[in-house]
């Protein structure tokens, strides 16, 4: 490969300093004036029939507006998922409805001049609700006489299974092979049913939307989103107003993981500013965000393997069972990625089958969240390889090296399992898992550590334990991302993207990535990301879409101002554009040595002859959806007396394709990680026997601290993915996937004792402890 | 009611309602490099350094800093003059979103001023009411070493 000047360089992130000095902006900090604050009003009820709402009173309070209410806003069904058009969520969301179906629902909306006046008549609205029986597990809502949650005019956009009458909101199943004689060819089975909890995003930013009218009566809204194009048709489409009048900007976002795809509060805020005229502000406190925004969805997996002796797998059968809480937002992509991001892993395995179902329940709304499925089914899968490999007396590493999908290999999966419909078959171009594991292992020390069980005190000790995964890079055939470039007189270069970077760096690397073909320095790109009006389109910040996708986009659009910028120094040096090369902002006449400067070429076609704007634009799709890989390791010490985990090192390997800014990966990485242990062993909603979230809080809801951060080390292994700007392939989501299943692993090293349920908390982990010394 | 107190060494007289927080009154006087993540107290992206101490500024009434003296991030650097720390968070990599970054980057300078050369459990404990979702901190913690060490130098 040849040397690259820009691509795996680890320029600071282009707007890391003005983030760390307090100059950039979030969406709050964007003054308007006459500004309207909105509060919302939320239901107390898991599942009721709203018979009356009287705002009388709260229509009194000094400084109030508005109140919107089912009775006073548009009915227009819609999926708040924030996907491309047409969505493949249901149509099951109202702004305002007059059922309400879990403890959070929306019920009403107070405009005011001032937050607290919104939030005093808030307590003022009365609601009169009918209390409906409510459906809180998943395990019994298909069930004969199960309360019905949607099933009116409730609908969906795409060929998909969807009955809401028996509480059935996406289905999936693909059987390959035989399965019978699979199962049948086995010399054992092993059998197991994973649960995995729903938890919240906890983007530190709180959900943010600020709307206005600017000078020619067009809607401006400022939006915390990862989705800028989505929510701008999906506003206008639901508000009734023409899309040419709506303009979103995304200013910085801190951060979003799949949570800020959904689109929720741009419409309100939306519609409070069109009915008044006036600027609107919602920011979600840190409780609403917790009840009301949208969770990782709870699953039940079962996963049943027939394994022969040599531990090859005859069948592999996957049950999936998703909880989609009261809306169906994503219900059934996530079902398909629990099913698509796992089984082509293991490709060998030809009887095969993947039933899913994603069921409504009253609890709060699951949506997209970074793993999107893959985090799911990697819990369930990375035990019941770890189990096969005991079994069957072998190193678990040495199992996977040999059954693991090979460069130059196929699933039938990818064909047959897309993202809520068909999928698209591929060949996998670069996979250096093997390389991965390696590495991997000899970072953890797993030698020395595996089935030691090494006594750190009387009553601790430590064991190590290990998962591997796979994820996409982009939904092939779906996502598109698009690129304008131009270049100014000093050979500096304005490039304006869809592309949404939501705190990932992507604004960085989209410029190391026009830097490398225009070989200038990366501080030559001047990037404007994710305004409606002035960047163009991209399907957003999602799928681990934006290296792969919008790089590549951003990739063909500079090579398309080379053109141009070789095309005019040919003209000025007389030559042919054969006999000219470029080196460092410069374009040099390879016959004797001339060259002229950006500078000089940009001057020229600005103001000399032939006078033009060098500029152009691309887009790009893909046909395929290269998966990164990663091997991660796990070591725990396990407090015998408490059942306490303690994660004291952790370690990940991955295969990225070659990575664009190396110090970004990392972060990706790292980020992942910590997001990943609190999943394996602390977060979790708790709920009252009325579907009620005790927890909404940061005091009882625990993320990791600084000071709960193992030893940390990321591997990126070298790799090269041709399909990819300058060979890149994803690496936002996939290292959220290993942790909880690695976790799990390393507590069976330790202790022998296997958890099938997250998050791995003191209380599950002793119990298992006491069942094991019992038996 | 009305009050002054000086903020990044200026000083700004305001008005304001006796129950608001000094995080309200301070963004509503434009300081929004002062976040809001909680309003409990818990996720420290509104901390301040109230007369040199490291409050959350969600958890203190406005009336009560009145008079006193306050540093935001911003009082510390620039964009055109930042300071070592802020310098040493975007070099390593510290800065992902950058909503906890202020808040960040002022527990750790309200640690250099008393340790100038913290340990890792050192700096651990002081950034533990610093809630970051994006980076699994291990690039912060590098951060307030590396800037520790150039504000040694």
């Amino acid at each position: 490969m040849k040397d690259m000047h820009q691509v795996g360089k680890s320029p600071d992130k282009i707007d890391s300093l003005a983030l760390a000095t307090g100059d950039e902006k979030f969406t709050d900090d964007f003054t308007l004036d006459d500004l309207l604050f909105a509060v919302l009003l939320y239901s107390p009820h898991a599942h009721a029939q709203i018979d009356g709402i009287d705002c009388t009173e709260a229509l009194k309070v000094p400084g109030v507006v508005d109140i919107l209410t089912h009775e006073n806003v548009p009915r227009v069904l819609h999926s708040t998922a924030g996907q491309g058009y047409p969505e493949p969520s249901p149509y099951d969301a109202l702004l305002f409805d007059k059922r309400v179906r879990f403890v959070g629902d929306r019920v009403a909306l107070v405009a005011a001049e001032s937050e607290s006046a919104a939030r005093e008549a808030l307590g003022k609205i009365k609601v009169e609700y009918r209390l409906l029986e409510p459906l809180f597990h998943m395990e019994e809502a298909m069930k004969e006489g199960s309360p019905r949650i949607h099933a009116d005019d409730e609908h969906v956009k795409i060929p998909a299974i969807y009955e809401p009458e028996r509480n059935l909101c996406a289905e999936v199943n693909i059987t390959l092979g035989d399965l019978d004689r699979g199962f049948n060819e086995a010399d054992f089975i092993e059998e197991h049913t994973y649960r995995t909890q729903a938890v919240s995003h906890c983007a530190i930013e709180l959900h943010t939307v600020k709307s206005c009218f600017d000078v020619r009566g067009r809607l401006v809204i400022i939006s915390s989103t990862q989705v800028p194009f989505h929510a701008r048709r999906i506003v206008s489409r639901v508000l009734g107003i023409p899309l040419w009048m709506i303009r979103v900007i995304k200013p910085r976002i801190g951060g979003g993981f799949g949570g800020k795809q959904e689109v929720f509060l741009e419409p309100l805020a939306a519609l409070v500013t069109w009915r008044h005229k006036r600027p609107c502000r919602i920011v979600l406190t840190r409780k609403e965000v917790f009840i009301s925004s949208r969770t990782r969805h709870a699953m039940r997996i079962r996963l049943k393997t027939g394994v022969r002796v040599d531990g090859s797998i005859s069948a592999l059968e996957m049950d999936g069972l998703l909880n989609s809480g009261a809306y169906g937002t994503h219900a059934l992509t996530v079902l398909s990625n629990v099913g698509a991001k796992v089984l082509p892993l293991f490709n060998k395995i030809e009887n095969l089958r993947f039933h899913g179902r994603s069921v409504y329940t009253n609890l709060p709304v699951g949506g997209a969240f970074r793993g999107y499925g893959a985090s799911q089914g990697y819990f369930a899968f990375n035990q019941q390889i770890d189990m096969i490999a005991r079994r069957t007396g072998q190193d678990v590493r040495e199992y996977i090296k040999k059954w693991h999908i090979k460069e130059g290999e196929t699933s039938a999966v990818f064909k047959a399992l897309g993202e809520g419909k068909e999928g698209v078959s591929q060949t996998i171009r670069s996979c250096r898992l093997g390389e991965c594991i390696d590495r991997g292992a000899d970072a953890i020390g797993w030698k020395e550590k595996r089935g030691k069980r090494l006594k750190t005190g009387i009553d601790s000790v430590r064991g190590v334990g290990m998962a591997v995964a796979m994820q996409g890079s982009g939904i092939p055939k779906i996502d598109m991302a698009s690129a304008y470039m131009k270049m100014n007189e000093d050979g500096s270069f304005n490039l304006f993207v869809g592309a949404t970077d939501i705190g990932t760096g992507s604004d960085t690397i989209l410029a190391q990535i026009a830097a490398e073909v225009l070989q200038v320095p990366v501080e030559s790109i001047i990037v404007l990301s994710s305004d409606t009006d002035l960047t163009p389109f991209d399907t957003g910040a999602y799928a681990s879409s934006t290296t792969y996708i919008s790089g590549a986009a951003v990739k063909k659009c500079a090579i398309e101002l080379r053109k141009q910028i070789f095309r005019t120094a040919a003209r000025m040096l007389d030559r042919d554009i054969e006999q000219l090369s470029l080196e460092c902002g410069k374009v040099v006449d390879t016959r004797n040595g001339k060259a002229l400067s950006f500078e000089e070429i940009a001057y020229h076609a600005t103001y000399f002859e032939d006078q033009f704007q060098i500029q152009g634009h691309a887009s790009h799709t893909s046909t395929q959806s290269p998966p990164p890989f990663i091997a991660q390791f796990a070591e725990v010490e396990l407090d015998l007396r408490t059942g306490r985990v303690a994660v004291v090192k952790f370690v990940s390997a991955v295969d990225c394709g070659q990575p664009i800014n190396p110090k970004l990966v990392e972060g990706q990485v790292e980020g992942s990680v910590l997001q990943g242990l609190g999943y394996a062993l602390t977060e979790d909603y708790a709920f009252d026997s009325n579907g009620k979230m005790l927890n909404p809080r940061f005091w009882d809801y625990k993320i990791f601290t600084a000071a709960d951060t193992p030893e940390m080390i990321t591997i990126i292994v070298d790799s090269h993915e041709d399909s990819g700007p300058f060979g890149a392939k994803s690496v936002g989501e996939i290292a959220i996937n290993g942790p909880a299943p690695a976790v799990a692993n390393a507590i069976f090293d330790a202790a022998g004792i296997r958890l099938y349920e997250l998050p791995m908390t003191p209380e599950r982990v002793w119990k298992k402890l006491e069942e094991s010394s019992e038996g | 009611m009305k009050g002054e107190f000086v903020v990044n060494g200026k000083r700004v007289r305001c008005t304001f309602s006796t129950d608001v927080t000094l995080l309200d009154l301070l963004r509503s006087e434009g300081f929004t490099e002062v976040k809001e993540g909680c309003r409990e107290g818990q996720c420290g992206c509104c901390v301040v350094l109230l007369e040199g101490k490291l409050v959350n500024s969600c958890q203190v009434f406005a009336a009560s800093a009145m008079g006193k003296e306050i540093t935001t991030v911003k009082g510390l650097g620039n964009l055109h003059s930042p300071h070592p720390l802020q310098t040493a968070f975007v070099e390593a990599g510290a800065v992902q979103c950058g909503f906890c970054t202020p808040g960040m980057i002022l527990a750790a300078y309200a640690l250099l001023k008393e340790n100038p050369d913290p340990n890792d459990e050192e700096i651990i404990q002081a950034l533990d009411g610093n809630l970051c979702r994006c980076t699994g901190y291990v690039k912060i913690i590098q951060a307030v070493k590396r800037g520790a060490r150039r504000m040694r130098s």
